[in-house]
């Protein structure tokens, strides 16, 4: 209930990144998430760089629990799990940003331009996107998975294929909200071109939504991946992946169960990680939606 | 509410055609040649002309396709490729374990993430607000096939409280089948109880701030009464949620059987993909597809019944 | 109600509602926001007073801290609020859910919102009788179906089952009112009912407050804007500026001889008494904006809007006193002749 203010034509809107960056700061488990975030792609990008060679095998310390020499023990083929985690780090980022990057063109570009322009190319493309989304996500990348045989390249692609329908209907629903606004109006009025007026004000009017989402997609597509090397359809071994790093566990659960605890902490945390630093963004850039 | 939902009807039955088309062509991706696989890798190109013909395969894919939804109208989905058993069969075998699973894991996480949803919300800012919220950050993080070893490793290896795996039909031993199940339900429960925690109280507190519930208590009535008025109109919410939530359940399914070796569907699609054998992958796919839109459907119509405005205007709001 | 019965008698004899220097703060991260400052008023049986002034002179937080409605965590209340002498401050909450919906009961302004869209109509008026007194849901149904017959709904055992969505503003707005008179309260609050009404459906709106006045002796709290909603049915008049009271009067007197130059500011726009009965009338553009409530100097808050202000404006602020008999004004200019 403030005084009235005389309205003024409203201008275009900036999300004010400094007050954004405040309010995120002002939270503690948003930069826990952060730290979580910047540790496992220091882990990534730094750790197989550190850790001894994650195919090396020594079958005088096959399945030893951590200790000073393998802090996170070692294998049924003597492999220091340390490493094998830390690469496995490596095909999780990559699996993770890449696949989210890829969707998110693909998907904002369609996304925006059929919810900026409407018309027959909506129609059709929200049909399809209709019927992908129709698909159990996971049952979606097993059978991409297996339409493209199982590597780390084409986990990539299912996982990206898989998220471009999601994507696509946020940016759409973006486009067709900010297309809408007064300062659109006024510049199509102007007579800006299209593309023009996409890139200078849908696309940075809609960043927010983005940033968001990739947030959620890139835990999910490193989940995926994990999922599906665990499954057998992605990284074969003897490459390290975290998921592969599950499935040989599975068998010696009973004598070595810390090969389960680390590899999936690892995840856990990572995980965690994005949601606390997705939860933190999305406070920071809405702070009156509720969390 | 008849005219909505005939057109809702509608629209999931164009879905699942064009679904079942993307099935179909995606089938035809994958690598192999059907008629090799049949043949064997050793046959002649005689052999493999004659089988082609015997299963349509030399006919246009269209031709193909209508064919196969015929058949499939009917209740045949082919024959397995690795056994020689009615696809159809295969199936109604398998569907049971995978029902009973997602059915207990559903009612898991329908009671524990909705309670913990209104607890939470109405307790915003105190002690169990900030247990939930953790427990749901955590239980939205572990990935369910970890879950699920370490499951095995506290209950089973450990402390031999429950069995790993082992899945006994309950016609047979209807307490040994729940022994069995209590941990997958658990575990496949976990993620989507988080997450229906988290919507629930999300709805349920910007219903709280509505000036309906201002209207209750004005009139007097207690908390209860309140959260009450708040959360039959959060109850949209949850439903949506549900049904979003549901394809990640059956794909959580299917790494939960693959875990505790239980023989339901997602093992069979994953077994079905290893071993080639894509007549079941096909109708596996199918028909989880076709359960998804269904169970779809149906969240649709139950919106509109929560939903007076939706019920009453046959559609838009 | 046994709390209030018990309780001793009040000072005054006729007054229902008696409020005495009510201070509302807020908290917020912006600061201390004083929203309400030294607002006294007494409300006697079948009067209806009249809570006028722009949005966010504090108005409505006057009209919600009365059934305690603010919200308990960001409000900080002070002064005394009296129902029947009773100071509603020292009841418990749950003693307060006895009075809400019972003694005093609310219209709120929104009528789109402020039903539940989930539940039906009777339902929503059962819950207030059945909160309040002992009787089955058929008696309370029947019970409904006169109080909807009494705020003038046709056909009212049919509108029964109806959900609010398929009322318009005007009838949803009559049930929040058949809502609030269910128990028979001794006050009711009606925080701008008819703003968010069509001009010719607020006319019977307020038409139905005045019968419920004439005929149960209901005591009114009628928030608004709009003077021809005054002129139209109020008894007195309070007119708030930047949370305080400036000026306080008949509605007879404050038209006749409008003494604050704040209220002459909101008569000057009304054209004539004629247009304004029943006409849709909003407060006058008064050139400036409210101070920001974050402050409380010492001074006339209006004086940077007034044309008639003077030095000795911003010296002090000028207290509420009485003009002429029954007629208090806060303006140490008041009664000149106005040179504008």
């Amino acid at each position: 209930m403030t005084a009235a203010v005389s309205a003024v034509v409203p201008a275009r809107p900036r999300p004010q990144w400094r007050r954004i960056a405040r309010r995120f700061l002002h939270r503690p488990m948003a930069i826990v998430g952060l730290v979580l975030v910047l540790a496992f792609i220091a882990l990534a990008v730094v750790g197989p760089m550190l850790t001894s060679d994650p195919d090396l095998q020594d079958f005088q310390v096959v399945l030893s629990p951590p200790s000073l020499a393998h802090p996170l023990g070692t294998d049924d083929l003597g492999r220091d799990v340390l490493a094998r985690v830390a690469n496995g780090a490596r095909v999780s980022l990559l699996a993770g940003v890449v696949s989210t990057a890829i969707a998110l063109v693909v998907g904002i570009t369609l996304g925006l331009i059929s919810g900026f322009y409407r018309g027959w190319f909506d129609a059709v493309l929200g049909r399809i996107v209709d019927v992908l989304l129709a698909f159990p996500f996971l049952i979606f990348a097993v059978g991409l998975a297996a339409i493209l045989g199982a590597s780390l390249t084409n986990v990539i692609a299912a996982l990206a294929i898989s998220q471009v329908p999601a994507v696509i209907r946020i940016a759409r629903g973006e486009a067709m909200s900010i297309r809408d606004q007064e300062y659109v109006s006024g510049a199509i009025a102007d007579g800006s071109r299209d593309g023009a007026i996409i890139l200078k004000y849908v696309l940075p009017n809609a960043a927010s939504a983005f940033i968001v989402q990739a947030t959620v997609a890139i835990p999910a597509a490193i989940i995926g991946e994990a999922t599906l090397s665990f499954l057998g359809l992605g990284v074969q071994p003897p490459n390290a992946s975290w998921g592969i790093l599950l499935t040989g566990a599975q068998q010696y659960l009973a004598q070595a169960p810390y090969l389960a605890v680390f590899p999936g902490l690892a995840i856990a945390l990572t995980t965690l990680g994005f949601n606390l630093l997705g939860d933190g963004l999305r406070d920071a850039l809405d702070p009156k939606g509720h969390r | 509410m008849i005219r909505f939902s005939l057109r809702t009807v509608g629209l999931a039955a164009i879905t699942l055609v064009l679904a079942s088309i993307v099935i179909f062509i995606g089938v035809r991706l994958l690598p192999g040649d059907p008629a090799q696989v049949l043949a064997g890798e050793q046959a002649s190109p005689e052999l493999l002309a004659a089988i082609r013909e015997q299963f349509g395969l030399d006919q246009p894919l269209w031709v193909q396709y209508l064919r196969y939804v015929g058949e499939a109208l009917q209740g045949n989905l082919g024959m397995s490729t690795r056994n020689n058993i009615p696809v159809t069969d295969l199936l109604l075998q398998r569907l049971p374990v995978t029902l009973e699973l997602t059915a207990l894991a559903l009612a898991v996480a329908i009671i524990v993430g909705v309670s913990a949803g209104i607890v939470s919300a109405v307790k915003q800012g105190r002690f169990p607000d900030y247990v939930a919220n953790g427990l749901g950050l955590i239980g939205l993080s572990v990935p369910s096939f970890w879950l699920g070893l370490i499951a095995i490793l506290l209950f089973s290896v450990t402390w031999h409280v429950l069995p790993a795996s082992g899945f006994v039909p309950f016609t047979t031993d209807p307490a040994g089948n729940l022994r069995g199940m209590v941990l997958p339900a658990l575990v496949l429960g976990v993620g989507l109880s988080a997450v229906l925690m988290r919507q629930t109280r999300s709805a349920l507190l910007g219903q709280l701030s509505a000036d309906y519930v201002r209207t209750a208590r004005s009139k007097g009535v207690g908390r209860g009464t309140e959260v009450r008025h708040a959360m039959r109109n959060s109850l949209t919410t949850v439903v949506t949620v549900l049904g979003l939530q549901l394809g990640g359940l059956i794909g959580g399914a299917i790494i939960t059987e693959q875990i505790f070796v239980l023989p339901g569907f997602g093992k069979l699609m994953v077994d079905s993909v290893s071993s080639r054998d894509y007549p079941v992958l096909q109708g596996a796919v199918l028909l989880t597809v076709t359960a998804y839109i269904v169970v779809n459907l149906l969240v649709d119509i139950a919106y509109a019944y929560l939903n007076p405005r939706i019920r009453l205007n046959g559609g838009t709001e | 109600m046994s709390t209030i019965a018990a309780a001793p008698a009040a000072a005054t004899t006729s007054a229902v509602l008696e409020v005495d220097r009510l201070h509302v703060e807020f908290s917020t991260e912006g600061g201390c926001v004083m929203a309400v400052k030294d607002v006294s008023f007494t409300l006697g049986r079948g009067e209806i007073l009249a809570l006028v002034g722009e949005s966010g002179c504090g108005k409505s937080t006057v009209a919600m801290s009365i059934p305690r409605l603010l919200g308990d965590t960001r409000a900080r209340i002070e002064g005394s609020i009296r129902l029947d002498g009773v100071d509603l401050a020292t009841l418990s909450e749950r003693q307060m859910r006895h009075v809400r919906g019972k003694d005093i009961s609310v219209v709120f302004q929104e009528p789109m919102t402020s039903l539940n869209p989930a539940y039906t109509i009777g339902r929503q008026i059962v819950e207030v009788i059945r909160q309040h007194e002992k009787v089955k849901r058929s008696a309370a149904m029947r019970r409904a179906v006169e109080l909807l017959a009494l705020v003038g709904i046709p056909d009212a055992r049919r509108r029964l089952s109806a959900f609010p969505h398929e009322l318009s503003g005007g009838m949803r707005q009559r049930v929040m009112i058949a809502i609030a008179v269910a128990c028979d309260p001794k006050v009711i609050i009606a925080d701008e009912p008819t703003t968010a009404l069509d001009v010719t459906i607020q006319a019977g709106v307020l038409d139905i407050f005045r019968r419920l006045r004439d005929t149960l002796g209901t005591a009114i709290v009628l928030i608004t804007h709009d003077l021809g909603v005054v002129a139209e049915v109020a008894d007195s008049v309070a007119v708030m500026y930047a949370g305080r009271v400036v000026e306080q009067c008949s509605t007879g007197e404050i038209f006749a001889r409008p003494a604050h130059p704040y209220t002459r500011g909101l008569l000057g726009a009304l054209p004539s008494r004629a247009l304004m009965r029943g006409g849709r009338r909003r407060l006058a553009d008064i050139a400036g904006v409210v101070p920001p409530p974050t402050v409380d100097p010492d001074e006339c808050q209006f004086a940077p809007r007034c044309p008639r202000a003077t030095a000795a404006c911003v010296a002090a602020r000028p207290p509420l006193a009485p003009f002429v008999p029954g007629h208090r004004v806060a303006c140490i200019h008041a009664g000149g002749e106005e040179t504008a």
